[in-house]
């Protein structure tokens, strides 16, 4: 059953073909729903392989399938082909089901979009190369799939072409992946230099003659790869701009799935960073300033999603922080739950966005529990679930980490807390904004429209309501697998660490350290709960009746520490007049200007010798061979001598 | 010393092939020229005739390229169908043509570019001139790509220059008088100096072994002291660098690519530019191994700062097809960047993107020229919002885009990956630079796009005034499009033909211009380390 695999990816790249001829045809909603199924079957396909991987011996399940060979050059042989292990395929697993969810969702969300059919059809895509990335068999079909989720991430964020902050986004966020993406190409470029191969299986039975440093070089590189993609410090910013895209994009590509993909490298090439500590310090430490620096931003956004944008940088930051304490199943873990939260978390902000008829500034909201309660209530679950609310799945995972980070250095751990309980009071602020107070957007709808906030023309007489059944749906089943996913991997017994048993034949064990007592496990977890829950409080006192406190708002958080703003100043600008003083200045003038005055110099010469100067290129073409004559001559009399 | 590599690089291959009684490779390249010498007699006013001819004459050349690639062998790395008659008897000058694994794709994509360029560029005046000199380009295009005797190759590749000015002076825009006579001079005068090395050749190896020939395989084995190998290296190079073009010499090409009509850009950036880098690898390599290895560090400095400069430059432009014409200055980087690198893996992908980028530059040339029919404008500042009018013109359009940003599964990420790849063996650093490259090219090539295709529905054309592509400009660029992702997806069997013909010039370089850089084929660790460490 395990050559099914090629079935995963095969069912939505047939749903991109199908949609690419077809889709204006199919139209709306026919196009939708063929979509969602394909990505459903490939769900299926995934649940199909997983089992027959799971009935094999535990040592037999690391299948590598290849397919054809693309391309081969002196000693370098690429194949298109899948690597089938517990860990590309538990990351298959949630990228089909959480895609499948989103799929359903959208046909609601864009039912109005005249790019309906384009839409579905970017999002096959992504899935298709999403799948390609988690299940490829060597480091240049994960690229492609790497490149590929970036280019539909680009589709999908400038998917309203027509808004310049859409499009301008899109391409922000395409270059900043691009500027990772050379990082893993030098990485991949080291990796085959020193092992010969790109193969994971070969490249891992070889790191025993690759140097410390070299190990240490690749695994940066390979980081820097994953910052981009994953926005880890420092090129972060694009992913609050690609807010602009779709709610049902931010919620599939930049919550749930695309940006875990620098996690996932990281995990995949585990023996490397296992061999190369001082590398996985590195990204411990910059995963846990990242998961600080984008917690407090999320403190003073107004806008609902980007609230939900930082956040998303602060927990992929968590995952780092896992990767790089060499805890790769407690980063799984966190991934996993992450992406049932945090896509609620979104399919609910886009359930208000909806209701609210595109309005999405929290301030401007207020009171919505009374009339989207279901809503309210699965919202309510996304984020006592990502503040680790104990039994919430968020408590589960991000325990683990905090554990795992404990065991290399307590500082790790402190930083860690501390965010913790910043994530739990600034999502508190939203929910509190958004579902609590007053009605702000019924009294104050004349004060905007003259405050120029209106302009939407739905957003005007706004009549709040619970979208229909196929965005409820997705909802009710991601609180679900938010509440319950801590199941996946309960520390409290070695029976029942389900994840950790099955991922330990790749990664291997890494949740239980040896020197925790269970004395010390539940200590820790009792000191996280009290983390979340006074987070929560804080939220509650802070938020449910008021709605603008200044004080806990500072703009330097509301522009994100002005990192964005210091790139522009210090590296965009600049470039942008480099670029100017080369193509006007150094090309025109310097360049060509000493061709012109040569060729000004030859003619003159030319003119005063001849006294002919018909400006024929017949004539220029004598004097040229004329002068190769010369030229020869020269050449015979030295060759000789 | 390194006799059998020659025999390999140079020798007939296939000894069935070398019998064959139909002269393929003769026809390919005298066809267009016969056909545009039927031409003249062809009154001028009948255009339909004239369309008819020059159509048919390269869909001919176009269908006999396939046959060539149908007969070609792969796993061979010799020269095939090798067609060889005495010309000028008394001087060694002969008719010699063949192919091999460096030429067949440029030879095929050039067979495939030219009733491209006639076809998709539309009605124009003096239908019949036009044809005639596209014709006879083609014709000297082909057999740049297949001569084998150098004064042959020296002939054709300036008979290309003749024709392209009068295709640029005659029907380009505002200021092609200007463009073409730079052009032209230019690259001629870098063209005198490969005759002088040419003829300086001949009469060395006439003062060592009594002959005299303009033969290929038997100037190779010519002895060189370092100084005469490394000034003839620079004579020939120096035509190649600037017919490319590479960076510094490259200020002909914005003006030209410019000021040519579509077609004219076409075959200048597609095909002519490969004249450049098809002499580097063929000529420059297999000719002067020692002085290679000594200056190829310099020519990857050249390389390298193409593909920055280029990019930086490009992205500064306000004009669509200086923008193109600068990211071709990139993408030259790369390729000489390739060549030079002189790894079986660097220089295969540069042959590789010779080809490639042909496709994708064509392509953006064609996509552009119907933006400038429906608009009259190169201008990137006029032009908005053209995806709400034309969202398949845009579509198309983002897919060529992404094929030249080396986007994985399309045709421009494999040679670039190559060629870096290759580099980053030998020359870690320089691929560590070119590698930045990658990001620029998304730079220029993203904010292009977003300029001309995306902006408020308000600021787009007025309904109507920018139609979608039509049946006829979607049926000519529909073969670009599937050969780039055909290229992407499955390069493979290009790469089998072109490799074994690489992996034995490579090796020549390498054993006869000692250089530094380990053998194709076998890996850079010791087998006995690999053995240790596969225990695990």
């Amino acid at each position: 059953m395990i050559h099914a695999a090629f079935l995963i990816p095969a069912f939505p790249l047939a749903g991109f073909a199908l949609l690419a001829l077809f889709g204006k045809r199919l139209g709306n909603p026919l196009s939708g729903w063929i979509a969602t199924a394909l990505v459903a079957l490939s769900f299926v396909a995934t649940v199909i392989v997983f089992i027959a991987l799971f009935q094999r011996a535990p040592s037999a399940r690391i299948v590598n399938e290849p397919w054809f060979n693309w391309f081969a050059a002196g000693r370098l042989r690429v194949n298109v082909g899948l690597l089938i292990d517990p860990l590309s395929m538990t990351m298959a697993a949630f990228v089909t089901g959480v895609s499948s969810l989103i799929h359903l969702y959208s046909i609601g969300y864009m039912e109005h979009d005249e790019g309906y059919p384009k839409f579905f059809l970017y999002l096959n895509l992504f899935v298709f190369s999403m799948l390609m990335l988690v299940l490829g068999g060597n480091l240049i079909v994960t690229f492609f799939g790497w490149e590929g989720v970036g280019v539909c991430s680009y589709f999908l964020v400038a998917f309203w072409f027509g808004r310049p902050a859409a499009t301008s986004a899109g391409k922000k966020a395409m270059i900043y992946n691009r500027i990772g993406d050379a990082g893993l190409l030098l990485g991949i470029f080291l990796v085959f230099e020193r092992t010969g191969s790109l193969q994971y299986t070969t490249i891992f039975s070889r790191l025993g003659n690759v140097s410390g440093t070299d190990l240490v070089a690749i695994a940066l590189l390979f980081f820097l790869g994953a910052a981009g993609k994953s926005a880890q410090l420092p090129l972060f910013p694009w992913l609050a701009d690609a807010m602009e895209g779709p709610t049902p994009v931010s919620a599939l590509i930049h919550a749930a799935t695309m940006v875990t993909a620098g996690v996932y490298l990281m995990c995949r090439i585990s023996p490397i960073l296992h061999l190369a500590p001082d590398a996985a310090h590195t990204v411990a430490w910059i995963g846990v300033a990242t998961a600080f620096v984008g917690a407090m931003a999320g403190c003073a956004q107004t806008d609902i999603k980007k609230v939900l944008a930082y956040s998303t940088v602060s927990q992929l930051g968590y995952m780092f922080l896992a990767v790089g304490c060499g805890a790769y199943v407690a980063a799984i873990f966190l991934m996993l739950t992450h992406a049932f939260y945090k896509a609620l978390l979104f399919l609910g902000a886009g359930s208000v966005i909806h209701g609210m008829g595109d309005e999405q500034n929290i301030k401007l909201m207020g009171a919505l529990r009374k009339y989207m309660p279901l809503t309210a209530l699965t919202f309510g679950i996304g984020w006592f679930s990502i503040a680790g609310v104990p039994p919430f799945s968020g408590f589960f995972s991000k325990g683990n980490v905090l554990e795992n980070a404990w065991s290399v250095t307590p500082a790790l751990w402190a930083v860690g807390a501390l965010t913790a309980v910043v994530t739990a009071y600034y999502v508190g602020r939203e929910y509190f904004l958004v579902f609590y107070g007053s009605e702000r957007w019924a009294k104050s709808d004349s004060e905007l429209v003259d405050a120029g906030h209106g302009g939407h023309e739905g957003a005007r007489g706004l009549h709040p309501h619970e979208p229909g059944r196929v965005m409820t749906i997705p909802l009710v089943v991601l609180s679900v697998a938010a509440f319950f996913g801590g199941i996946l991997n309960l520390p409290v017994h070695p029976h029942l660490v389900f994840l950790e048993r099955w991922l330990s034949p790749v990664v291997g064990a890494t949740l239980f350290n040896p020197h925790d007592s269970p004395g010390k496990v539940w200590a820790f977890s009792l000191v996280e709960a009290v983390l979340a829950l006074s987070g929560v409080v804080a939220a509650y006192f802070l938020w449910r009746d008021t709605v603008d406190r200044p004080k806990l708002e500072p703009r330097f958080l509301l522009h994100a520490w002005y990192i964005d703003a210091a790139y522009d100043r210090f590296i965009a600008r600049p470039s942008t007049a480099l670029a100017t003083f080369s193509a006007t200045v150094v090309d025109t003038k310097v360049i060509d200007g000493a061709v012109r005055g040569i060729a000004g110099v030859v003619g003159t010469i030319g003119g005063r010798l001849r006294k002919v100067q018909t400006g024929y290129v017949r004539n220029y073409a004598l004097g040229i061979i004329g002068g190769t004559v010369v030229l020869v001559a020269y050449f015979l009399i030295r060759a000789k001598g | 010393m390194g006799h059998s590599e020659l025999a390999a690089i140079f020798g007939v291959a296939a000894s069935s092939s070398a019998q064959r009684a139909f002269p393929f490779l003769t026809v390919l390249v005298l066809l267009p020229a016969g056909a545009a010498f039927l031409l003249l007699l062809v009154p001028k006013s009948v255009t339909t005739a004239v369309r008819s001819i020059g159509i048919v004459t390269t869909l001919a050349v176009l269908a006999l390229s396939a046959v060539v690639f149908g007969e070609f062998h792969s796993g061979v790395g010799g020269l095939q169908m090798t067609s060889v008659h005495p010309w000028v008897a008394p001087l060694g000058i002969s008719w010699s043509l063949g192919v091999d694994g460096i030429s067949l794709f440029l030879v095929v994509m050039s067979a495939l570019l030219f009733p491209i360029a006639l076809l998709g560029t539309g009605e124009r005046e003096n239908e019949k001139s036009f044809t005639v000199w596209l014709l006879l380009l083609e014709s000297a295009c082909l057999g740049s790509f297949l001569s084998t005797d150098v004064l042959v190759f020296f002939l054709f590749f300036e008979a290309t220059l003749v024709p392209a000015y009068f295709i640029i002076a005659g029907w380009g825009h505002e200021r092609r008088g200007y463009a073409a006579t730079k052009f032209f001079v230019y690259t001629f005068v870098a063209s005198a100096m490969l005759l002088v090395g040419i003829i300086a050749l001949v009469f060395i190896h006439k003062s060592q072994t009594g002959v005299t020939t303009f033969s290929v395989s038997a100037l190779a084995n010519t002895h060189l002291s370092s100084m005469a190998g490394m000034l003839l290296l620079l004579s020939f190079t120096i035509a190649f660098v600037v017919k490319a073009p590479v960076f510094p010499f490259h200020t002909w090409s914005p003006d030209a690519y410019a000021e040519a009509p579509a077609s004219g850009s076409i075959v200048l950036a597609g095909i002519m530019a490969k004249l450049g880098t098809y002499g580097i690898v063929r000529f420059d390599l297999a000719l002067f191994p020692h002085a290679v290895v000594v200056i190829a560090p310099l020519l990857m400095v050249l390389g390298v700062i193409g593909i920055i400069y280029g990019g930086i430059v490009a992205a500064a432009q306000r004009d669509l097809k200086r923008l193109v014409a600068y990211s071709s200055l990139a993408h030259m980087g790369f390729i000489v960047l390739g060549a030079f690198a002189l790894t079986s893996e660097s220089v295969s992908g540069a042959v590789l993107q010779m080809v490639n980028h042909g496709i994708y530059t064509a392509a953006l040339f064609l996509l552009i020229a119907m933006i400038y029919k429906r608009t009259g404008t190169f201008q990137i500042g006029p032009l908005r919002g053209l995806q709400h009018r034309a969202p398949l013109l845009a579509g198309t359009f983002t897919v060529v885009v992404m094929a030249s940003i080396g986007v994985p599964g399309l045709n421009g990420f494999v040679g670039e990956f190559l060629i870096l790849a290759g580099t980053f063996i030998t020359h870690r650093w320089y691929a560590v630079v070119a590698t930045g490259g990658i990001v620029i090219a998304a730079i220029y090539m993203l904010w292009g796009y977003q300029q001309v295709f995306h902006s408020p529905e308000s600021e787009a054309p007025p309904e109507g005034a920018f139609p979608e592509m039509t049946w006829s400009e979607r049926a000519v660029i529909a073969p670009l499009i599937v050969i780039i992702v055909f290229l992407g997806v499955w390069p493979a069997p290009i790469l089998s033909r072109i490799t074994p013909t690489v992996d034995n010039l490579v090796n020549h370089v390498v054993q006869v211009g000692h250089a530094n850089v380990p053998a194709p084929g076998l890996p850079a660790i010791t087998t006995q380390a690999l053995q240790g460490g596969s225990g695990q």
